[in-house]
Protein backbone atom coordinates (compact mmCIF):
# COMPACT_ATOMS: atom_id res chain seq x y z
CA UNK A 1 0.00 0.00 0.00
CA UNK A 2 0.89 3.62 -0.59
CA UNK A 3 0.39 7.12 1.54
CA UNK A 4 -0.33 9.52 -1.12
CA UNK A 5 0.11 13.39 0.51
CA UNK A 6 -0.19 16.27 -1.56
CA UNK A 7 0.27 19.81 -1.01
CA UNK A 8 -2.20 22.25 -2.82
CA UNK A 9 -3.23 25.25 -3.33
CA UNK A 10 -6.43 25.70 -1.41
CA UNK A 11 -8.53 26.98 -3.86
CA UNK A 12 -8.02 23.73 -6.18
CA UNK A 13 -9.04 21.41 -3.04
CA UNK A 14 -12.50 20.90 -4.36
CA UNK A 15 -11.63 20.24 -7.72
CA UNK A 16 -9.11 17.32 -7.15
CA UNK A 17 -11.97 15.83 -4.12
CA UNK A 18 -14.67 15.70 -7.33
CA UNK A 19 -11.84 13.85 -9.99
CA UNK A 20 -10.70 11.65 -7.11
CA UNK A 21 -14.32 11.05 -6.65
CA UNK A 22 -14.56 10.47 -10.31
CA UNK A 23 -11.55 8.09 -10.09
CA UNK A 24 -13.70 5.89 -7.67
CA UNK A 25 -11.69 7.04 -4.51
CA UNK A 26 -13.72 6.80 -1.01
CA UNK A 27 -11.71 7.94 1.09
CA UNK A 28 -9.37 10.52 2.07
CA UNK A 29 -8.25 13.12 4.78
CA UNK A 30 -7.35 16.69 4.39
CA UNK A 31 -5.61 19.75 6.55
CA UNK A 32 -4.86 22.95 6.67
CA UNK A 33 -1.00 23.72 6.23
CA UNK A 34 1.03 26.13 5.99
CA UNK A 35 3.87 26.17 3.50
CA UNK A 36 7.21 27.83 2.23
CA UNK A 37 8.81 27.43 -1.06
CA UNK A 38 9.65 29.40 -4.66
CA UNK A 39 6.35 30.99 -4.81
CA UNK A 40 7.04 33.20 -1.80
CA UNK A 41 4.69 35.38 0.39
CA UNK A 42 3.17 38.51 0.75
CA UNK A 43 3.30 41.78 2.89
CA UNK A 44 1.33 42.93 5.19
CA UNK A 45 1.18 46.59 7.00
CA UNK A 46 -0.36 47.84 10.25
CA UNK A 47 -0.34 50.94 11.10
CA UNK A 48 2.39 51.68 8.74
CA UNK A 49 4.59 48.83 9.90
CA UNK A 50 4.99 46.83 7.64
CA UNK A 51 5.81 42.95 7.63
CA UNK A 52 6.81 39.94 5.19
CA UNK A 53 4.18 37.20 5.78
CA UNK A 54 6.47 34.28 3.96
CA UNK A 55 4.14 30.94 5.22
CA UNK A 56 1.39 30.68 2.76
CA UNK A 57 -2.00 28.87 3.38
CA UNK A 58 -1.61 25.35 1.64
CA UNK A 59 -3.84 22.60 2.24
CA UNK A 60 -2.65 19.26 2.67
CA UNK A 61 -4.53 16.12 1.48
CA UNK A 62 -3.48 12.41 2.05
CA UNK A 63 -5.02 9.40 0.40
CA UNK A 64 -4.29 5.34 0.96
CA UNK A 65 -3.89 3.13 -1.76
CA UNK A 66 -2.93 0.16 -3.03
CA UNK A 67 0.08 -0.24 -4.33
CA UNK A 68 -0.92 -0.99 -8.26
CA UNK A 69 -3.61 2.20 -7.89
CA UNK A 70 -0.92 4.71 -7.09
CA UNK A 71 0.22 5.93 -10.22
CA UNK A 72 -2.76 6.73 -11.35
CA UNK A 73 -4.42 8.60 -8.39
CA UNK A 74 -1.20 10.29 -8.59
CA UNK A 75 -2.02 11.66 -11.96
CA UNK A 76 -5.66 12.30 -11.29
CA UNK A 77 -4.08 14.63 -8.24
CA UNK A 78 -1.53 16.27 -10.35
CA UNK A 79 -3.98 17.04 -13.48
CA UNK A 80 -6.85 18.69 -11.09
CA UNK A 81 -4.59 21.05 -9.02
CA UNK A 82 -2.33 22.25 -11.61
CA UNK A 83 -2.70 25.83 -12.55
CA UNK A 84 0.71 26.65 -14.30
CA UNK A 85 2.14 28.81 -11.83
CA UNK A 86 4.46 28.49 -9.02
CA UNK A 87 3.56 27.47 -6.03
CA UNK A 88 0.53 24.71 -7.67
CA UNK A 89 2.48 22.44 -4.80
CA UNK A 90 4.09 18.65 -4.56
CA UNK A 91 2.99 15.21 -4.65
CA UNK A 92 4.47 12.42 -2.96
CA UNK A 93 3.67 8.73 -2.34
CA UNK A 94 5.60 6.36 0.53
CA UNK A 95 4.84 2.90 1.33
CA UNK A 96 2.85 1.85 3.96
CA UNK A 97 3.24 -1.28 6.26
CA UNK A 98 -0.06 -1.78 7.49
CA UNK A 99 -3.68 -0.27 7.72
CA UNK A 100 -6.43 -0.85 10.09
CA UNK A 101 -9.98 -0.06 9.91
CA UNK A 102 -10.77 0.44 13.64
CA UNK A 103 -14.37 -0.54 13.55
CA UNK A 104 -13.72 -4.13 12.02
CA UNK A 105 -10.51 -4.74 12.53
CA UNK A 106 -9.75 -5.56 9.22
CA UNK A 107 -6.01 -4.93 7.71
CA UNK A 108 -4.39 -4.11 4.57
CA UNK A 109 -6.02 -3.78 1.46
CA UNK A 110 -9.25 -4.38 2.63
CA UNK A 111 -9.00 -1.94 5.30
CA UNK A 112 -8.83 1.12 2.40
CA UNK B 1 -34.17 80.32 47.57
CA UNK B 2 -35.36 79.51 44.23
CA UNK B 3 -37.11 76.30 44.04
CA UNK B 4 -34.65 73.68 42.01
CA UNK B 5 -36.89 71.06 39.73
CA UNK B 6 -35.68 67.97 37.95
CA UNK B 7 -36.00 68.78 34.28
CA UNK B 8 -37.22 65.14 32.91
CA UNK B 9 -35.65 65.57 29.45
CA UNK B 10 -32.73 66.45 30.90
CA UNK B 11 -32.70 63.37 32.76
CA UNK B 12 -33.64 61.14 30.13
CA UNK B 13 -30.78 62.11 27.98
CA UNK B 14 -28.44 61.73 30.66
CA UNK B 15 -29.53 58.48 31.88
CA UNK B 16 -28.62 57.03 28.06
CA UNK B 17 -25.47 59.20 28.10
CA UNK B 18 -24.02 57.14 30.76
CA UNK B 19 -24.80 53.91 29.40
CA UNK B 20 -23.40 55.20 26.50
CA UNK B 21 -20.25 56.22 28.28
CA UNK B 22 -19.89 52.56 30.01
CA UNK B 23 -20.28 51.05 26.40
CA UNK B 24 -17.11 53.01 25.88
CA UNK B 25 -15.21 50.48 28.52
CA UNK B 26 -16.53 47.18 26.46
CA UNK B 27 -15.82 48.86 22.45
CA UNK B 28 -12.25 50.10 24.17
CA UNK B 29 -11.63 46.81 25.67
CA UNK B 30 -12.22 45.27 22.08
CA UNK B 31 -10.30 47.85 20.13
CA UNK B 32 -7.07 47.19 22.00
CA UNK B 33 -7.95 43.50 22.33
CA UNK B 34 -7.97 43.01 18.64
CA UNK B 35 -4.63 44.72 18.31
CA UNK B 36 -2.62 42.21 20.46
CA UNK B 37 -1.85 38.92 19.47
CA UNK B 38 -3.61 36.00 20.57
CA UNK B 39 -1.77 35.03 23.52
CA UNK B 40 -2.21 38.55 25.25
CA UNK B 41 -5.94 39.34 24.22
CA UNK B 42 -7.46 39.01 27.93
CA UNK B 43 -5.13 40.59 29.79
CA UNK B 44 -5.25 43.49 27.32
CA UNK B 45 -8.93 43.77 28.01
CA UNK B 46 -8.67 43.04 31.63
CA UNK B 47 -6.83 45.80 31.75
CA UNK B 48 -9.83 48.30 30.85
CA UNK B 49 -12.48 46.72 32.68
CA UNK B 50 -10.07 46.22 35.49
CA UNK B 51 -9.94 49.87 35.63
CA UNK B 52 -13.75 50.51 35.63
CA UNK B 53 -13.97 48.30 38.63
CA UNK B 54 -11.16 50.17 40.44
CA UNK B 55 -11.53 53.70 39.71
CA UNK B 56 -15.26 53.64 40.05
CA UNK B 57 -15.20 52.14 43.40
CA UNK B 58 -12.63 55.10 44.24
CA UNK B 59 -14.72 57.35 42.60
CA UNK B 60 -17.42 57.11 45.69
CA UNK B 61 -15.27 57.03 47.79
CA UNK B 62 -13.63 60.05 47.41
CA UNK B 63 -12.62 60.64 43.46
CA UNK B 64 -15.83 62.81 43.08
CA UNK B 65 -15.35 64.94 45.86
CA UNK B 66 -11.58 65.84 44.98
CA UNK B 67 -13.03 66.95 41.42
CA UNK B 68 -16.18 68.24 42.52
CA UNK B 69 -15.54 69.66 45.94
CA UNK B 70 -14.72 72.84 46.60
CA UNK B 71 -11.79 73.48 45.52
CA UNK B 72 -9.29 73.47 48.40
CA UNK B 73 -7.82 76.82 49.19
CA UNK B 74 -10.20 78.23 46.82
CA UNK B 75 -6.50 77.56 44.42
CA UNK B 76 -8.29 75.52 41.29
CA UNK B 77 -5.92 72.86 41.82
CA UNK B 78 -8.28 69.83 43.90
CA UNK B 79 -11.80 69.86 45.46
CA UNK B 80 -12.20 69.40 49.24
CA UNK B 81 -12.17 65.65 49.66
CA UNK B 82 -14.22 65.60 52.82
CA UNK B 83 -16.85 67.19 51.18
CA UNK B 84 -18.72 64.27 49.58
CA UNK B 85 -17.03 61.80 50.67
CA UNK B 86 -18.73 58.49 49.94
CA UNK B 87 -20.81 61.01 48.22
CA UNK B 88 -22.46 62.04 51.26
CA UNK B 89 -25.42 64.13 51.01
CA UNK B 90 -25.83 63.07 47.22
CA UNK B 91 -26.31 59.56 47.26
CA UNK B 92 -30.67 60.23 47.27
CA UNK B 93 -33.21 60.08 45.05
CA UNK B 94 -33.85 64.10 46.18
CA UNK B 95 -30.49 65.08 45.50
CA UNK B 96 -30.12 67.43 41.83
CA UNK B 97 -26.98 68.99 40.37
CA UNK B 98 -27.96 71.42 37.64
CA UNK B 99 -31.75 70.34 36.16
CA UNK B 100 -30.51 66.21 36.56
CA UNK B 101 -30.70 63.99 39.80
CA UNK B 102 -27.51 64.32 41.48
CA UNK B 103 -26.64 60.22 41.30
CA UNK B 104 -26.89 60.49 37.25
CA UNK B 105 -24.34 63.53 37.14
CA UNK B 106 -22.34 61.28 39.01
CA UNK B 107 -22.06 57.93 37.54
CA UNK B 108 -21.81 59.69 34.38
CA UNK B 109 -18.91 62.06 35.48
CA UNK B 110 -17.48 58.41 37.21
CA UNK B 111 -17.14 56.59 33.74
CA UNK B 112 -15.12 59.30 32.83
CA UNK B 113 -12.25 58.50 35.21
CA UNK B 114 -12.54 54.93 34.74
CA UNK B 115 -12.35 55.59 30.17
CA UNK B 116 -9.59 57.69 30.87
CA UNK B 117 -7.41 55.14 33.06
CA UNK B 118 -8.09 52.79 30.57
CA UNK B 119 -6.89 54.47 27.56
CA UNK B 120 -3.70 53.97 29.19
CA UNK B 121 -3.42 50.73 29.29
CA UNK B 122 -2.91 50.58 25.39
CA UNK B 123 0.92 51.61 25.65
CA UNK B 124 1.77 48.92 28.00
CA UNK B 125 0.46 45.71 25.95
CA UNK B 126 1.70 42.06 26.73
CA UNK B 127 4.11 42.71 30.06
CA UNK B 128 2.63 44.29 32.91
CA UNK B 129 1.38 42.41 35.74
CA UNK B 130 -2.35 42.61 36.37
CA UNK B 131 -1.84 43.16 40.18
CA UNK B 132 0.70 45.95 39.48
CA UNK B 133 -1.74 47.38 36.68
CA UNK B 134 -4.77 47.55 39.20
CA UNK B 135 -2.42 49.59 42.00
CA UNK B 136 -1.45 51.85 39.36
CA UNK B 137 -5.34 52.52 38.35
CA UNK B 138 -6.36 53.34 41.27
CA UNK B 139 -3.09 55.61 42.52
CA UNK B 140 -3.36 57.69 38.95
CA UNK B 141 -6.94 57.99 39.21
CA UNK B 142 -6.51 59.92 42.70
CA UNK B 143 -3.13 61.42 42.02
CA UNK B 144 -3.35 62.53 38.45
CA UNK B 145 -6.62 62.81 36.90
CA UNK B 146 -8.81 63.37 39.65
CA UNK B 147 -6.94 66.75 40.42
CA UNK B 148 -6.90 67.09 36.54
CA UNK B 149 -10.62 66.76 36.04
CA UNK B 150 -10.99 69.36 38.89
CA UNK B 151 -8.70 71.97 36.56
CA UNK B 152 -10.98 71.39 33.53
CA UNK B 153 -14.21 70.07 34.67
CA UNK B 154 -15.19 71.74 37.70
CA UNK B 155 -17.23 74.91 37.24
CA UNK B 156 -17.93 77.54 39.87
CA UNK B 157 -21.39 77.45 41.36
CA UNK B 158 -22.08 73.80 39.20
CA UNK B 159 -21.64 71.24 42.02
CA UNK B 160 -19.75 73.29 44.41
CA UNK B 161 -19.13 77.25 44.87
CA UNK B 162 -15.36 77.18 43.47
CA UNK B 163 -13.62 75.13 40.65
CA UNK B 164 -11.00 74.38 38.77
CA UNK B 165 -8.28 77.17 37.63
CA UNK B 166 -8.52 75.90 33.68
CA UNK B 167 -12.35 75.78 33.72
CA UNK B 168 -12.49 79.10 35.40
CA UNK B 169 -9.31 81.01 35.69
CA UNK B 170 -7.30 80.47 32.31
CA UNK B 171 -11.10 80.01 30.63
CA UNK B 172 -9.01 77.36 28.60
CA UNK B 173 -12.05 75.61 26.29
CA UNK B 174 -12.52 71.73 26.72
CA UNK B 175 -16.12 70.63 26.46
CA UNK B 176 -15.55 66.51 27.22
CA UNK B 177 -11.82 66.55 27.87
CA UNK B 178 -9.53 67.15 25.20
CA UNK B 179 -7.26 68.03 27.65
CA UNK B 180 -8.47 65.98 30.95
CA UNK B 181 -9.17 62.78 29.24
CA UNK B 182 -6.73 62.10 26.27
CA UNK B 183 -3.92 64.68 26.53
CA UNK B 184 -3.68 63.22 29.92
CA UNK B 185 -3.65 59.53 29.37
CA UNK B 186 -1.55 60.29 26.33
CA UNK B 187 0.99 62.10 28.08
CA UNK B 188 0.93 59.17 31.20
CA UNK B 189 0.72 56.29 28.08
CA UNK B 190 3.97 57.80 26.85
CA UNK B 191 5.25 58.13 30.83
CA UNK B 192 4.58 54.60 31.20
CA UNK B 193 5.69 52.82 27.94
CA UNK B 194 9.39 54.52 29.21
CA UNK B 195 9.30 53.20 32.61
CA UNK B 196 8.04 49.69 31.28
CA UNK B 197 10.17 49.50 28.21
CA UNK B 198 10.12 47.31 25.63
CA UNK B 199 8.47 44.40 24.69
CA UNK B 200 10.25 41.06 23.80
CA UNK B 201 11.70 41.94 19.97
CA UNK B 202 10.47 44.88 19.62
CA UNK B 203 10.43 46.10 16.02
CA UNK B 204 12.18 42.84 15.19
CA UNK B 205 9.33 40.17 15.28
CA UNK B 206 5.63 41.02 13.90
CA UNK B 207 3.39 42.05 16.59
CA UNK B 208 0.39 42.09 13.97
CA UNK B 209 -3.08 42.24 15.42
CA UNK B 210 -5.01 38.77 15.69
CA UNK B 211 -8.27 40.15 15.24
CA UNK B 212 -9.52 43.09 12.82
CA UNK B 213 -12.97 42.53 13.25
CA UNK B 214 -12.64 42.56 16.95
CA UNK B 215 -11.00 46.37 16.04
CA UNK B 216 -13.61 47.29 13.89
CA UNK B 217 -16.24 46.43 16.13
CA UNK B 218 -14.68 48.11 19.39
CA UNK B 219 -13.75 51.25 17.04
CA UNK B 220 -17.91 51.01 16.47
CA UNK B 221 -18.55 50.54 19.98
CA UNK B 222 -16.52 53.49 20.50
CA UNK B 223 -18.24 55.73 18.19
CA UNK B 224 -21.80 55.05 19.90
CA UNK B 225 -20.58 55.70 23.28
CA UNK B 226 -18.76 58.51 22.59
CA UNK B 227 -22.18 60.16 21.42
CA UNK B 228 -23.35 60.02 25.10
CA UNK B 229 -19.70 61.47 25.96
CA UNK B 230 -19.68 64.36 24.08
CA UNK B 231 -23.33 65.39 23.68
CA UNK B 232 -23.90 64.63 27.24
CA UNK B 233 -21.20 66.67 28.11
CA UNK B 234 -24.23 69.08 27.44
CA UNK B 235 -25.43 67.47 30.67
CA UNK B 236 -29.29 68.90 28.81
CA UNK B 237 -30.99 67.02 26.52
CA UNK B 238 -30.98 70.67 24.47
CA UNK B 239 -29.10 72.50 21.00
CA UNK B 240 -25.72 72.06 22.43
CA UNK B 241 -26.19 68.17 22.89
CA UNK B 242 -27.24 68.62 19.22
CA UNK B 243 -24.24 70.47 17.52
CA UNK B 244 -21.98 68.46 19.69
CA UNK B 245 -23.58 65.28 18.12
CA UNK B 246 -23.46 66.34 14.95
CA UNK B 247 -19.94 67.66 14.99
CA UNK B 248 -18.90 63.77 16.94
CA UNK B 249 -20.21 62.41 13.35
CA UNK B 250 -18.54 64.88 10.82
CA UNK B 251 -15.00 65.00 12.41
CA UNK B 252 -14.81 61.03 12.64
CA UNK B 253 -15.73 61.16 9.12
CA UNK B 254 -13.58 63.67 8.05
CA UNK B 255 -10.83 61.66 10.04
CA UNK B 256 -11.34 58.37 8.31
CA UNK B 257 -10.42 60.08 5.11
CA UNK B 258 -7.54 61.56 6.28
CA UNK B 259 -6.04 58.68 7.69
CA UNK B 260 -6.52 56.65 5.00
CA UNK B 261 -5.47 58.78 2.77
CA UNK B 262 -2.01 58.99 4.49
CA UNK B 263 -1.58 55.21 4.51
CA UNK B 264 -2.34 55.15 0.33
CA UNK B 265 0.11 57.64 -0.27
CA UNK B 266 2.94 56.21 2.39
CA UNK B 267 2.12 52.62 2.78
CA UNK B 268 0.18 51.83 -0.74
CA UNK B 269 -2.82 50.48 1.10
CA UNK B 270 -5.77 51.95 2.61
CA UNK B 271 -6.36 49.60 5.63
CA UNK B 272 -9.05 48.08 8.01
CA UNK B 273 -7.07 49.31 11.19
CA UNK B 274 -6.49 52.68 9.56
CA UNK B 275 -9.81 53.38 9.09
CA UNK B 276 -10.56 52.50 12.54
CA UNK B 277 -7.33 54.04 13.78
CA UNK B 278 -8.72 57.18 12.04
CA UNK B 279 -12.56 56.73 13.72
CA UNK B 280 -10.90 57.39 17.41
CA UNK B 281 -8.23 60.11 15.82
CA UNK B 282 -11.43 61.54 15.15
CA UNK B 283 -13.49 61.17 17.92
CA UNK B 284 -10.54 62.26 20.05
CA UNK B 285 -9.66 65.44 18.45
CA UNK B 286 -13.38 66.66 18.75
CA UNK B 287 -13.91 66.03 21.88
CA UNK B 288 -12.69 69.37 23.71
CA UNK B 289 -14.10 70.99 20.65
CA UNK B 290 -17.51 69.36 19.66
CA UNK B 291 -19.60 72.69 20.88
CA UNK B 292 -17.12 75.42 19.97
CA UNK B 293 -16.71 74.68 16.50
CA UNK B 294 -19.73 74.53 13.35
CA UNK B 295 -19.65 71.82 10.85
CA UNK B 296 -16.72 72.93 9.02
CA UNK B 297 -14.85 73.48 11.78
CA UNK B 298 -15.61 70.11 13.35
CA UNK B 299 -14.37 68.77 9.37
CA UNK B 300 -11.23 70.54 9.28
CA UNK B 301 -10.47 69.23 13.15
CA UNK B 302 -11.10 65.62 11.84
CA UNK B 303 -9.13 66.09 8.76
CA UNK B 304 -5.87 67.14 10.47
CA UNK B 305 -6.46 64.90 13.36
CA UNK B 306 -6.71 61.69 10.89
CA UNK B 307 -3.81 62.95 9.21
CA UNK B 308 -1.46 64.01 11.53
CA UNK B 309 -2.21 61.01 14.04
CA UNK B 310 -1.78 58.77 11.20
CA UNK B 311 1.95 60.83 10.64
CA UNK B 312 2.68 59.91 14.18
CA UNK B 313 2.36 56.48 14.69
CA UNK B 314 5.89 55.76 13.32
CA UNK B 315 7.61 57.83 15.99
CA UNK B 316 8.21 54.91 18.20
CA UNK B 317 10.21 52.72 15.84
CA UNK B 318 12.27 55.26 15.04
CA UNK B 319 12.82 57.09 19.16
CA UNK B 320 12.38 53.63 20.33
CA UNK B 321 9.51 53.72 22.66
CA UNK B 322 7.17 50.40 22.56
CA UNK B 323 3.83 52.40 22.99
CA UNK B 324 2.40 49.14 21.83
CA UNK B 325 -1.38 50.80 20.48
CA UNK B 326 -0.11 54.17 19.83
CA UNK B 327 -1.75 55.71 22.85
CA UNK B 328 0.57 58.65 22.43
CA UNK B 329 -0.05 58.70 18.66
CA UNK B 330 -3.76 58.71 18.67
CA UNK B 331 -4.73 60.19 22.38
CA UNK B 332 -1.89 62.70 23.10
CA UNK B 333 -1.44 64.01 19.29
CA UNK B 334 -5.42 63.96 18.88
CA UNK B 335 -6.19 65.76 21.92
CA UNK B 336 -3.55 68.19 21.27
CA UNK B 337 -5.18 68.59 18.10
CA UNK B 338 -8.75 69.08 19.09
CA UNK B 339 -8.06 71.68 21.88
CA UNK B 340 -5.26 73.93 20.40
CA UNK B 341 -7.42 74.32 16.95
CA UNK B 342 -10.40 75.59 18.82
CA UNK B 343 -7.96 78.37 19.27
CA UNK B 344 -8.40 78.66 15.42
CA UNK B 345 -11.55 77.61 13.88
CA UNK B 346 -13.74 78.33 17.09
CA UNK B 347 -16.76 79.76 16.49
CA UNK B 348 -16.43 83.96 17.85
CA UNK B 349 -12.72 82.66 19.61
CA UNK B 350 -10.92 81.60 16.78
CA UNK B 351 -7.74 83.05 14.79
CA UNK B 352 -9.90 82.51 12.04
CA UNK B 353 -13.10 83.74 13.05
CA UNK B 354 -12.02 86.96 14.01
CA UNK B 355 -11.28 85.87 17.83
CA UNK B 356 -7.82 87.23 17.38
CA UNK B 357 -4.59 85.02 19.48
CA UNK B 358 -6.65 85.49 23.25
CA UNK B 359 -8.40 82.15 22.91
CA UNK B 360 -5.01 80.08 21.05
CA UNK B 361 -3.00 81.15 23.92
CA UNK B 362 -4.96 79.79 26.49
CA UNK B 363 -5.90 76.80 25.03
CA UNK B 364 -2.35 76.43 24.13
CA UNK B 365 -1.46 76.75 28.48
CA UNK B 366 -4.26 74.40 29.26
CA UNK B 367 -2.46 71.30 27.23
CA UNK B 368 1.01 72.11 28.50
CA UNK B 369 -0.30 72.42 31.91
CA UNK B 370 -1.65 68.52 31.58
CA UNK B 371 0.84 67.20 29.42
CA UNK B 372 3.79 68.43 31.87
CA UNK B 373 1.78 67.58 35.13
CA UNK B 374 0.31 64.22 33.78
CA UNK B 375 3.66 63.03 32.53
CA UNK B 376 5.71 63.92 35.29
CA UNK B 377 3.22 62.49 37.78
CA UNK B 378 3.04 59.06 35.85
CA UNK B 379 6.56 58.87 35.52
CA UNK B 380 7.28 59.34 39.15
CA UNK B 381 4.05 56.79 40.17
CA UNK B 382 5.04 54.24 37.40
CA UNK B 383 8.45 54.36 39.04
CA UNK B 384 7.35 53.97 42.72
CA UNK B 385 4.93 51.22 41.72
CA UNK B 386 7.75 49.48 39.71
CA UNK B 387 10.65 49.80 42.32
CA UNK B 388 7.99 48.48 45.02
CA UNK B 389 5.98 45.61 43.44
CA UNK B 390 7.63 45.21 39.94
CA UNK B 391 5.41 46.70 37.06
CA UNK B 392 6.88 43.74 34.33
CA UNK B 393 5.70 40.14 34.33
CA UNK B 394 9.35 38.09 32.78
CA UNK B 395 10.39 37.38 29.73
CA UNK B 396 9.74 33.56 29.42
CA UNK B 397 5.93 34.56 30.68
CA UNK B 398 6.09 37.29 28.43
CA UNK B 399 7.34 34.77 25.23
CA UNK B 400 4.65 32.12 26.32
CA UNK B 401 1.60 34.61 26.59
CA UNK B 402 0.95 37.11 29.28
CA UNK B 403 -2.39 35.18 29.51
CA UNK B 404 -2.03 31.83 30.63
CA UNK B 405 0.85 33.15 32.82
CA UNK B 406 -0.77 35.49 34.94
CA UNK B 407 -4.68 34.70 34.21
CA UNK B 408 -4.72 31.32 33.53
CA UNK B 409 -6.85 31.65 30.64
CA UNK B 410 -6.74 31.41 26.90
CA UNK B 411 -9.19 33.28 24.47
CA UNK B 412 -9.82 30.62 22.19
CA UNK B 413 -10.26 27.51 21.98
CA UNK B 414 -11.10 26.70 18.65
CA UNK B 415 -10.64 22.72 18.47
CA UNK B 416 -12.05 20.00 20.53
CA UNK B 417 -8.24 18.58 20.73
CA UNK B 418 -6.40 19.94 23.58
CA UNK B 419 -8.94 18.82 26.64
CA UNK B 420 -5.94 17.47 29.22
CA UNK B 421 -7.33 16.60 32.71
CA UNK B 422 -9.22 17.88 35.46
CA UNK B 423 -6.93 18.68 38.49
CA UNK B 424 -9.23 19.91 40.89
CA UNK B 425 -12.03 22.12 41.66
CA UNK B 426 -12.02 25.36 43.92
CA UNK B 427 -13.14 23.94 47.96
CA UNK B 428 -16.23 25.90 49.22
CA UNK B 429 -20.15 26.69 48.76
N1 LIG C 1 10.87 20.46 -0.13
C1 LIG C 1 9.59 20.54 0.23
N2 LIG C 1 9.10 19.72 1.18
C2 LIG C 1 7.80 19.78 1.55
N3 LIG C 1 6.93 20.65 1.02
C3 LIG C 1 7.36 21.49 0.06
C4 LIG C 1 8.72 21.48 -0.37
N4 LIG C 1 8.84 22.44 -1.31
C5 LIG C 1 7.62 22.99 -1.46
N5 LIG C 1 6.73 22.44 -0.64
C6 LIG C 1 5.32 22.75 -0.53
O1 LIG C 1 4.81 23.03 -1.82
C7 LIG C 1 4.29 24.36 -1.86
C8 LIG C 1 4.54 24.97 -3.21
O2 LIG C 1 5.93 25.08 -3.44
P1 LIG C 1 6.55 26.29 -4.30
O3 LIG C 1 8.02 26.13 -4.32
O4 LIG C 1 6.02 27.57 -3.77
O5 LIG C 1 5.92 26.12 -5.72
P2 LIG C 1 6.13 24.93 -6.77
O6 LIG C 1 5.40 23.76 -6.20
O7 LIG C 1 5.51 25.47 -8.00
O8 LIG C 1 7.60 24.69 -6.87
C9 LIG C 1 4.94 25.07 -0.72
O9 LIG C 1 4.16 26.15 -0.23
C10 LIG C 1 5.10 23.98 0.31
O10 LIG C 1 3.87 23.80 1.01
MG1 LIG D 1 9.43 24.64 -4.84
Amino acid sequence: MKLITAILKPFKLEDVKNALQGAGITGMTVSEASGFGRQGGHTEVYRGAEYTVDLIPKVRLEVLVDDKDADSVVDVIVKAASTGSIGDGKVWTTPVDQVIRVRTGERGVDAI
Amino acid sequence: MEEVVINTGDTAWMLISTGLVVLMIPGLALFYGGMVRVKSVLNMMMMSFGALAIVFVLWIAFGFSMVFGDSVGGKGLIGDIGQFTFLNGLDNSAAIIGTIPAAVFIAFQGIFAAITVALISGSIADRAKFGAWMVFAGIWATLVYFPVAHWVFAFDNFVAKTGGWIANDLGALDFAGGTAVHINAGAAGLALALILGKRVGFGKIPMRPHSLPLVMLGAALLWFGWFGFNAGSAVASNGTAGLALLNTIGATTAAVLSWLLVEKIRDGHATSLGAASGVVAGLVAITPACAAVNASGALIIGAVAGALCALSVGLKFKLGYDDSLDVVAVHLVGGIVGTIMIGFVGVDVGLFNGGGTGQLVKQAIGAGAVLAYSFIATLIIGKIVDLTIGFRITNDQELAGIDVAIHAERAYELTDNSQGSVLGFSKGA
